[in-house]
């Protein structure tokens, strides 16, 4: 395959969240979230299920109701930014429900998104890419499977140039092999510097791909285990999830 | 005989071709921003006044009116959305809908105040008088114009919503604005323009049927029931479903006044109900 990517941006941090208190209507469900992320970094978020883990992705776009706090993306403090100003500052979000529209088609989803940072992936590569999508093109969003969708909602963020992607449990419920595909499509981002944050249930999908695992308990970054410890620490780490 | 009925069934039509006009734009407003926008009336009612006012007062023709009425009260709309209708984002559409029941109070006091409730008629230009006789019926020229210019309009918004990217925008924007916006795309710009053009294009029904119908300060509420109505049977939200449903309903009337007409005020409401009866969701909508 021909370069598809264009070269890593340069080193630097890419996010930064500090005291980041957020809250679903009356609920408080972020209580002081504490992360940093360097370029090209790729970091998961492991817990619990309600733990808080899509809640940090979507606050970190303004997705949530109220929040506070701080979270800096590209060095520019977003707090009180708007989500689409947000976005622009180079992030790529790819929500738990896979977010495809169902009512456009597949390309029309796979071209919807505003560049957002010029040197995004060409449609052409896109397709060379998901050889699926191409054929897909013209179906409505309902009509795509599982795998497909998820294909198409990773595919539309590459197109956007988007730096700093936010992948909210991309391969679940979904079969070994598409989630084979996946493990390849983020290894290859991750060799073109793109900066990752991995919401992921699947441990075993993320552990060979991931620099460090930040451990999110009632709303809060408790701790953290980086890949060389990974072995050392893999008993503890195991029952904090509770597997 | 034939006569009557196809005078009748053209009457309905164009009838029809207002409803169709005002309930697309009720059906892309409910879509995007959940919005009940019971001020549709009022701006239907604003877009015929402009017109006549513009004529009276400026002396600027139908033409232009056809234009500039419309641009004036999409303006209005968006002032509107922007300082009002935003702070009730996310509250229960039944605000929304009061908010916009007030605003056409408001509206139609004012011109009452100023204007009276006789009304006032509007010429129908020059170049559009006369008619044709087609041996089954005559055939008034402004009355075709108006049809196949709102069946006209209605086809291109059609076209711009489900064939375009910008309608793609819409589209989408319907069925997930915080996904959308989450995307990158300015969706509270989205908002304020969508409002904006969906007065406007209630503001242009009002001009086409202002050489039709009298422009008078209530003439908005007389026809908004009926395109609430069909906009129930169409299915709330769904663009092309409100257009057929439009001159549909405006058709049905056309039949029953011919047959029976006493019903051909009622008929639509009891269509109504019949179709919430069987598909709550209406003809041509989804369920939410």
């Amino acid at each position: 395959m021909t370069e598809p990517f264009p070269a890593p941006a340069p080193a630097g941090e890419m996010l930064r969240v500090s005291g980041l208190h957020a809250f679903y209507g009356e609920s408080h469900v972020l209580h002081g979230v504490d992360l940093a992320v360097a370029a090209g970094e790729v970091v998961t978020l492991l817990g619990r299920n309600g733990s808080g883990r899509t809640t940090t992705l979507k606050a970190i776009l303004g997705l949530t109701g109220r929040r506070s706090g701080s979270v800096v993306v590209n060095g520019r403090e977003t707090v009180r930014m708007p989500t689409h100003r947000i976005v622009h500052l180079g992030v790529g979000y790819c929500p738990e429900e896979r977010g495809i529209f169902s009512r456009l088609t597949a390309e029309e989803n796979l071209t919807l998104l505003p560049e957002v940072r010029s040197g995004g992936m060409p449609l052409e590569r896109i397709y060379e890419m998901f050889p699926n999508l191409w054929e897909r093109r013209r179906s409505p969003g309902s009509r795509l499977s599982g795998g497909e969708q998820q294909m198409l909602a990773l595919a539309r963020i590459l197109r956007t140039g988007a730096r700093l992607l936010l992948l909210d449990e991309i391969t679940e419920g979904l079969a070994p092999v598409i989630v084979q595909a996946l493990g390849r499509a983020v290894r290859a981002l991750k060799d073109h510097g793109f900066t990752l944050v991995l919401v992921e249930q699947n441990f075993r999908f993320v552990a060979p791909l991931a620099d460090r695992h930040l451990l999110v308990e009632r709303g809060r970054v408790v701790g953290e285990v980086a890949r060389a410890e990974l072995d050392s620490r893999m008993e503890s780490l195991q029952r904090f999830l509770g597997v | 005989m034939t006569q009557a009925l196809f005078g009748q069934l053209f009457l309905g039509l164009i009838n029809g071709s207002f409803y169709a006009l005002l309930s697309l734009g009720l059906a892309v407003i409910f879509g995007l921003l959940d919005v009940v926008n019971f001020a549709h009336g009022a701006q239907y009612m604003m877009g015929a006044f402009a017109a006549w006012m513009a004529l009276t007062y400026l002396g600027i023709p139908y033409g232009w009116a056809l234009l500039l009425a419309p641009l004036a009260v999409g303006l209005v709309g968006m002032v509107v959305e922007r300082t009002l209708l935003r702070r009730l984002q996310g509250l229960d559409p039944l605000y929304g809908l009061l908010l916009t029941f007030g605003l056409t109070l408001i509206a139609e006091g004012l011109f009452h105040h100023a204007y009276g409730n006789s009304g006032f008629a509007y010429p129908v230009p020059g170049w559009l008088r006369g008619g044709v006789n087609l041996g089954f019926m005559f055939l008034p020229l402004y009355r075709a114009w108006a049809v196949g210019l709102s069946l006209a309009v209605c086809l291109a918004c059609w076209f711009v919503i489900e064939r375009t990217k910008l309608g793609a925008y819409l589209r989408a924007g319907t069925e997930n604005p915080r996904l959308l916006q989450a995307f990158g795309v300015n969706v509270p710009l989205m908002f304020t323009l969508t409002y904006g053009f969906g007065a406007a294009l209630a503001a242009f029904a009002g001009v086409v049927a202002a050489p039709v119908y009298q422009v008078t300060p209530l003439m908005g509420s007389s026809v908004i029931m009926v395109v609430f109505a069909v906009v129930v049977i169409g299915g709330m939200g769904s663009i092309g479903g409100a257009i057929v449903t439009g001159l549909g309903v405006g058709l049905l009337e056309g039949l029953t006044r011919f047959w029976y007409p006493p019903a051909s005020s009622v008929v639509v409401f009891v269509v109504m109900a019949l179709v919430l009866l069987v598909r709550p969701a209406g003809l041509f909508g989804r369920e939410r």
